[in-house]
């Protein structure tokens, strides 16, 4: 036998290693048979199915869907886009949390976080420009569904849940948009709210409710800070959850054409 | 109705021959209506059974000697009488489509395995979607004006982007109408109902061109509305001209002013 050069021997003994801790113990009781992640996957139809079915993705995806689903241009991925960015929105929004009080000090707060917090400004301009994003991704998702006739039988009660989606997408929104507490937010969410005190007969109450008074004070702030961190995000959530369901239910994607 | 299978014809054609005391094959001709038929007395009408079992009174009743010919409650009697000389022994009574007892609910559609073929176009698209939120981010401050102050009203006060069309909307009509009617009754309600409203079927643009128009209209509308709230509203909501006057937008667009 050749004599190999350390190099080599540098390189066999990696090779091995990772591959005793890819087939080991503590990587097979994480991935679950069929994963991508175990040693020896191979790309064959078993393992293919083996990669959804054994996966807490399963929840998500069935196992096959439609050949003409997996078209990019079907779909534009814009429901899934959508609830991307709602995970980004978590994740930015709960960093930005560490930071943040919903009182006087809010304003203060933000400065602080743009000036003296590493990646402060960054994670704030994620979640305010991913907002945005959101709600126009969401929009366009809705208008896909619509051109492409997708709200029809059996779809007819998830366009119903898409509705609610929308409705509780900008009322994320909304409730975000008073949080920095300087003059773009207070007078916005002003206008927003005068808007509520427009609702026949209960108007003055829908009104005192949204502000927790007569006009945007503190109150409000702790207010909109409660729906737009905990509230929202909660009921959202539940809506995302029996929209994806209905989604399979329905006999996934609609279509083709 | 469904077509009759040859074999059931024949064997009724013998019976109705049989009965009448003519030929098979002049029965056969009667029964397809090619030559008239001998006798005075109506035929008893051959009901095909398709899933759904008519509702009784249609139905001639099997078990009747002399079968009363359904739809026909003007004939007399003796014209319903069937050749009453002759003992009938078999007729045809229905004809019952055939089908198998279990009925497959879906044609096999084409599938691909979702890991890769959905899964990896869904992680680029993720991929694509952080990596245009972090540029963005990093390309583009969010505003912050100066600390909230309610006894300072900026001219003009505008809402959020999404709202800027009703805001809009809001200068033209009735506050009632324009802030509550139409985002509620319109917006939420008829949206939600929308569709079980629009009853057709069809999926495909040319076969729901109504549809298309009506959404395209409103996404025309909302745009346009937007857009002018946005960019041509000033102090006062004024008609302004964003390349003369500025715009008076604050927050997506803090970073290009012309001033
Ligand atoms: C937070 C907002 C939303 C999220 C996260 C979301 C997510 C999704 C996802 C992942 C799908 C699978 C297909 C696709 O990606 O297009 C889907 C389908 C669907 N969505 Fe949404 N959606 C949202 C809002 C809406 C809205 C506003 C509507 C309509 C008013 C809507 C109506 C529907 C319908 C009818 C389908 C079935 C489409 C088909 O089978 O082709 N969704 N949604």
């Amino acid at each position: 036998m050749q004599k190999l050069s350390l190099r080599d021997k540098i390189k066999e003994a990696r090779i091995s290693a990772a591959d005793s801790f890819r087939g080991g113990k503590l990587m097979s009781s994480i991935f679950r048979p069929g994963s991508p992640f175990r040693k020896g996957y191979v790309d064959s139809p078993r393992n293919r199915s083996y990669v959804v079915m054994n996966n807490v993705l399963y929840h998500l995806h069935p196992v096959k869907v439609k050949r003409h689903g997996v078209r990019l241009s079907y779909t534009l991925c814009l429901g899934g886009l959508s609830f991307f960015l709602f995970i980004v929105l978590t994740i930015t929004g709960i960093w930005l949390m560490f930071y943040f009080r919903p009182t006087e000090l809010a304003y203060v707060d933000i400065q602080n976080l743009q000036t003296s917090i590493a990646f402060g400004s960054l994670v704030r301009n994620m979640h305010r420009w991913g907002a945005h994003l959101m709600v126009l991704v969401v929009f366009l998702h809705m208008s896909r569904v619509f051109y492409h006739g997708a709200y029809k039988a059996p779809r007819e009660f998830n366009w119903v849940i898409g509705v609610i989606l929308l409705l509780l997408t900008l009322l994320l929104s909304f409730t975000g948009y008073l949080l920095p507490w300087d003059q773009l937010a207070i007078w916005a969410v002003t206008v927003g709210g005068n808007m509520a005190g427009y609702t026949p007969v209960i108007g003055a109450q829908a009104k005192f409710g949204l502000f927790a008074g007569l006009e945007a004070t503190t109150a409000t702030l702790l207010r909109f800070y409660v729906l737009h961190v905990l509230f929202l995000p909660f009921i959202i959530v539940i809506f995302m959850a029996v929209h994806f369901w209905r989604v399979r239910k329905d006999g996934g994607i609609s279509g083709p054409l | 109705m469904v077509d009759i299978p040859e074999h059931l014809l024949i064997r009724s054609a013998e019976a109705r021959a049989k009965a009448l005391g003519i030929s098979v094959e002049q029965a056969l001709a009667e029964m397809k209506g090619e030559t008239e038929p001998t006798v005075v007395a109506k035929e008893p009408e051959v009901k095909v059974i398709d899933e759904t079992p008519a509702p009784a009174a249609e139905t001639p009743a099997p078990a009747a000697e002399t079968p009363a010919p359904a739809a026909s409650k003007t004939d007399t009697p003796e014209e319903v009488d069937f050749a009453p000389e002759v003992k009938v022994t078999q007729r045809l009574l229905t004809v019952v489509k055939a089908k198998p007892i279990q009925k497959p609910v879906a044609e096999p559609v084409d599938k691909v395995n979702t890991w890769p073929h959905l899964m990896l176009p869904e992680f680029v698209s993720l991929m694509a979607m952080t990596a245009f939120l972090i540029l963005l981010s990093a390309i583009l401050q969010a505003p912050l004006l100066e600390e909230a102050n309610p006894n300072v009203t900026p001219n003009p006060a505008k809402a959020p982007w999404y709202f800027l069309g009703l805001q809009e909307l809001l200068s033209y009509w009735d506050p009632q109408i324009a802030g509550v009617m139409i985002p509620l009754v319109l917006g939420v309600v008829l949206w939600m109902a929308f569709p079980y409203i629009d009853r057709n079927p069809e999926t495909h643009p040319s076969k729901r061109k109504f549809a298309i128009m009506f959404y395209t209209f409103f996404l025309a509308g909302a745009g346009v509305l937007t857009i002018i709230g946005v960019l041509f509203r000033g102090p006062g909501w004024n008609w302004t001209y964003p390349w003369i006057d500025g715009i008076w937008f604050d927050d997506l667009l803090d970073w290009i002013h012309f001033e």
